[in-house]
C-alpha cells in the first residue's frame, strides 16, 4: 500500500479530516490539519506509527500568508517515510493545545518552540527556557521570528532559573558546571542525592548555544555547507551530509553512485574514529587507562587516516550539495585498506583488553541503565537507543545506498554501560565491512563524484544515521536558493533527557561513566 | 589476558618510540618541538605549564584536538605542560569558541579564579572573531571582548602540531621570569 493510502486509513478510522495531502517526495508525506484536530493527529499518528516525535518545529510565515506554521514530525517504519502533521497558527495571539500531555517526547520541542517564536503551547507545565538563559536574556525577544532584530543593548534579564527541588531527610544537592574538570563542554548537572545514590538529575544545557538556525536563515547553499560542519565538531560529516541531502531534494539532484559510496565511506570513518573514542572513554572513567591510551591510538590513526584522504582530519570540506569534493582514487584505496586492517585488529584487542577484564565488567554491567520502555517513551535515537532494545537505524530503516550492501544492525536489549558498549564494538565492525564493500564497488563506478541541479525552491527532509544517531535538517529555501528557515534535530536533544533517567539509583561515581557510555554533543543540541 | 597485555607491550616497545608499527606516522618533529619547548618552559615557568581549559560555545572539534595533544603520540606532558582540573592550579586559560551569552560569567569567574600571574590563550577560529558564527545574537565575536588575550592558535581545529609549535613561539617570546 502506497504511503497515502495508509494514512488515510489511519485518518478515516479515527474520523479526522484533512484540508490536504502532499506527497512531496517518495519519502516525505505532508497532511494539514486543523488547530482543533492537530493534536487528536499527532497523537494518533504517534499510536499508529509507534514512533516517537522526531522532529517539531514551527516556521515563520506571517508575510507571506499571516500565520505560523508547525510541523510535527514522524517516521513511519511500515511505509518507509516520514509523516509530517501541518497546523497554521493566527498570528494574533499565537497558541496549540500541547502534544506533551499524550507524547512526552514532544515536551522538549515545545519548550523550544516557546522560547523560539513566542508560540505557547497550552498546557504544557513545563515552559522553562532551554536555550536562551533567563539570566541573560530577557523575556519577549523571539529570535526565530522573521522581525526579530538582534536588540543593541538588551533590558535586564529575568530571575534566576530555578531547578526543580528534592526535599526530605538527608537529601543534598550537588551542583555540577558549567565548567567541568575536564577538556570538555559546558553544562550544568543538578544532582540530588541520599547518600551514595542519585535520586535525581537535572541537566541544564545551552551554554554553547550559538543561535545556528538563525545564522542560516538568508544563507547560501554552498555557504552553509561551512556552518553544518561546524554545528558539531565530531559530526562533521554527518551534519553536512543530512543537510546536502536536504538540498538536493529541493534542487532535484540525483547524486552520481560513486559519490554515494564515498559518502557511505566517510560516513563509517568518522563513526570508526568517535566509537574508538568512546571506547577508551569508558575504560578511562573506570581508571583502566591502558586500553584508554590504546583507543586513543587508534582514534589518531583513524584522524591521521583522514588526513592523508581527505586533507581533513575531521572530513570536513569534502561534502558539497550534490556529491563530493573529494575523489578516493587507487591509491587512496590503497592506503585505506592498509590502515584500516591494522586498525581492525587493534580493535579487536581493545575489546579483548575490555570484555575479558572482570574487574572492568564488574563496573559496566548492570550499570546506568535505561529501560526499553522509558527510551521509547523519550523518543531517543542511535546507539543509546539500540542499547536499550530499539532497533531503529536509519541506514536499515531508509537505506538508500545502503540497499546494495551487506551489514547488520546493532541491537543489545539490558540498555546498561555493557551494552552501549558492545554496541559500539558491533557498530565498528561493521564499519570496516562497509568500507571494504564500497571500495569493492567504487572500482567498477564512473568518475563522476558531483552533480549539478538548478536552484528551486521548496522544502525538503534530509536525515542520516550519523555515529551518535539521528542527525535530521528539515529546510525551505526561498526563490533565490537561500534558506529561510532551517530546522536540525540532535539525536543528543533527546538522549540528554535518557541520561537523566539512567543514572537514577546509581551511585554519583559512576555517573561520568553513565555519561561517557552516552558521549552526547552540547554543541549539537544548543545549536 | 593480563599475559596477554604485558606480552603485546614487549613486542610493541614503547609506543611514543616504535610508532610506525602501530600504523601511525611517527613524525620526528614532535620530538624536535617538544625539546625546545621542554626547555623554554624550564627556563620561565620553572618546569611545568599549567592550562585550565573552558569551552565557550566551540563544536568539540578543538577540544577534541586538545585532547590528542595529551594521547600517547603527542604526550604533550612529558614536555612540561598539563592540563588541570582547576583555574586555582593553573598559569594560562585556553579558551575556544566564540563565547556565548551564557557562557560569559562562567568565563569571567573561571579567570578571576586564577592565581597570578595569568594569561588568556585563545584557540581555534571561532575564538579570534566568532569565526563561522561571527555575527550571530548570541554569540559575542570572540574572546578577545571579554578577556586580554596574550596568543591566539590559528586553525578550525588546529592540529597538535599546530598547537605545540604555537605554544613554543608563544614561550619563545615569553619575557623571562628573572632578568
Amino acid at each position: 500500500m502506497n504511503t497515502q493510502d495508509y494514512i488515510k486509513n489511519i485518518l478515516d478510522s479515527a474520523n479526522i479530516k484533512t484540508s490536504g495531502f502532499d506527497m512531496l517526495r517518495r519519502d516525505e508525506l505532508y497532511l494539514t490539519v486543523s488547530a482543533a484536530d492537530f493534536a487528536g493527529t499527532c497523537s494518533l499518528m504517534h499510536k499508529k506509527l509507534d514512533s516517537p516525535v522526531m522532529t517539531f518545529f514551527a516556521e515563520d510565515l506571517r508575510e507571506a500568508s499571516g500565520v505560523f506554521a508547525l510541523y510535527c514530525g514522524f517516521l513511519s517504519l511500515q511505509t518507509r517515510s516520514w509523516i509530517f502533521v501541518r497546523q497554521n497558527i493566527a498570528q494574533d495571539d499565537p497558541a496549540f493545545d500541547s502534544l506533551a500531555k499524550n507524547i512526552y517526547s514532544a515536551s522538549l520541542f515545545e519548550r523550544e518552540i516557546k522560547e523560539m517564536f513566542g508560540i505557547m503551547p497550552s498546557g504544557n507545565p513545563d515552559l522553562r527556557r532551554l536555550k536562551l538563559h533567563d539570566e541573560v536574556w530577557p523575556e519577549g525577544y523571539y529570535p526565530l521570528r522573521k522581525d526579530f532584530i538582534a536588540p543593541r543593548d538588551l533590558p535586564a534579564p529575568g530571575p534566576a532559573y530555578r531547578f526543580k527541588r528534592v526535599e526530605g531527610e538527608g537529601i543534598f544537592e550537588i551542583p555540577v558546571g558549567p565548567v567541568h574538570a575536564g577538556i570538555i563542554g559546558p553544562g550544568h548537572f543538578r544532582f540530588s542525592s541520599a547518600g551514595e545514590p542519585i535520586v535525581n538529575l537535572e541537566l541544564r544545557l545551552g551554554w554553547t548555544h550559538r543561535g545556528i538556525e538563525k545564522l542560516l536563515e538568508g544563507m547560501d547553499t554552498s555557504e552553509a555547507v561551512k556552518i553544518f560542519e561546524r554545528v558539531s565538531g565530531d559530526t562533521a560529516f554527518g551534519y553536512s551530509l543530512a543537510f546536502c541531502r536536504s538540498a538536493e531534494k529541493i534542487f532535484g539532484i540525483d547524486v552520481p553512485v560513486r559519490a554515494q559510496l564515498l559518502r557511505v565511506i566517510y560516513l563509517e570513518l568518522e563513526r570508526l574514529y568517535n566509537h574508538a573514542n568512546d571506547m577508551g572513554g569508558i575504560a578511562l572513567d573506570v581508571g583502566f587507562s591502558f586500553p584508554a591510551q590504546f583507543a586513543s591510538l587508534i582514534k589518531e590513526s583513524i584522524l591521521q587516516l583522514n588526513q592523508k584522504i581527505s586533507a581533513s582530519r575531521y572530513l570536513k570540506g569534502i561534502n558539497a550539495v550534490g556529491g563530493i569534493l573529494q575523489d578516493i582514487d587507487k591509491n587512496k584505496a590503497v592506503i585505506i585498506r592498509e590502515a584500516l586492517g591494522k586498525i581492525e585488529k587493534d580493535i579487536c584487542s581493545l575489546e579483548d583488553m575490555l570484555l575479558t577484564s572482570v574487574s572492568f565488567m564488574d563496573r559496566v554491567d548492570a550499570t546506568g541503565i535505561l529501560r526499553a520502555n522509558t527510551a521509547r517513551d523519550l523518543g531517543i535515537t542511535g546507539v543509546a537507543a539500540r542499547a536499550s532494545g530499539i532497533a531503529l537505524d536509519l541506514r536499515k530503516a531508509l537505506p538508500g545506498i545502503y540497499d546494495t550492501l551487506s551489514f547488520a544492525a546493532a541491537k543489545e536489549h539490558a540498555g546498561d554501560v555493557a551494552s552501549r558498549l558492545r554496541v559500539r564494538i558491533a557498530e565498528s565492525k561493521e564499519s570496516f565491512s562497509l568500507i571494504s564493500q564500497s571500495l569493492e564497488k567504487l572500482s567498477s563506478c564512473s568518475p563522476e563524484i558531483k552533480a549539478t541541479g538548478q536552484v528551486k525552491e521548496g522544502i525538503a527532509f534530509g536525515y542520516v544515521e550519523a555515529w551518535r544517531g539521528a542527525v535530521l535538517v528539515w529546510m525551505r529555501l526561498d526563490r533565490d536558493g537561500k534558506i529561510a528557515r532551517c530546522k536540525i534535530v540532535d539525536p543528543s536533544f533527546h538522549n540528554w533527557d535518557a541520561l537523566s533517567f539512567a543514572v537514577l539509583g546509581n551511585i554519583i561515581p559512576d555517573f561520568p561513566l553513565c555519561n561517557k557510555s552516552f558521549d552526547l554533543s552540547y554543541a549539537g543540541n544548543d545549536l | 589476558m593480563n599475559f596477554r597485555i604485558f606480552k603485546s607491550s614487549i613486542e610493541k616497545g614503547r609506543v611514543t618510540l616504535k610508532l610506525d608499527e602501530a600504523g601511525i606516522v611517527a613524525l620526528p618533529e614532535i620530538e624536535n618541538i617538544g625539546r625546545d619547548l621542554k626547555r623554554a618552559i624550564h627556563a620561565k615557568f620553572g618546569r611545568s605549564f599549567h592550562i585550565r581549559e573552558v569551552d565557550t560555545g566551540s563544536c568539540g572539534a578543538c577540544e577534541s584536538e586538545i585532547i590528542a595533544c595529551s594521547n600517547p603520540l603527542y604526550d604533550i606532558q612529558r614536555f612540561g605542560i598539563d592540563f588541570v582540573a582547576s583555574p586555582r592550579h593553573a598559569d594560562a586559560l585556553l579558551v575556544t569558541g566564540p563565547v556565548s551569552k551564557n557562557m560569559i560569567l562562567a568565563l569571567k569567574k573561571t579567570y578571576e579564579a586564577m592565581p597570578e600571574p595569568k594569561f588568556v590563550i585563545a584557540l581555534g577560529d571561532c575564538a579570534k572573531d566568532g569565526g563561522a558564527f561571527k555575527g550571530s545574537y548570541y554569540t559575542r565575536d570572540g574572546v578577545e571582548n571579554i578577556l586580554p588575550v596574550i596568543l591566539h592558535i590559528p586553525g578550525c581545529p588546529p592540529d597538535p602540531l599546530t598547537i605545540m609549535r604555537s605554544l613554543l613561539s608563544f614561550m619563545h617570546d615569553f619575557p623571562c621570569r628573572r632578568a
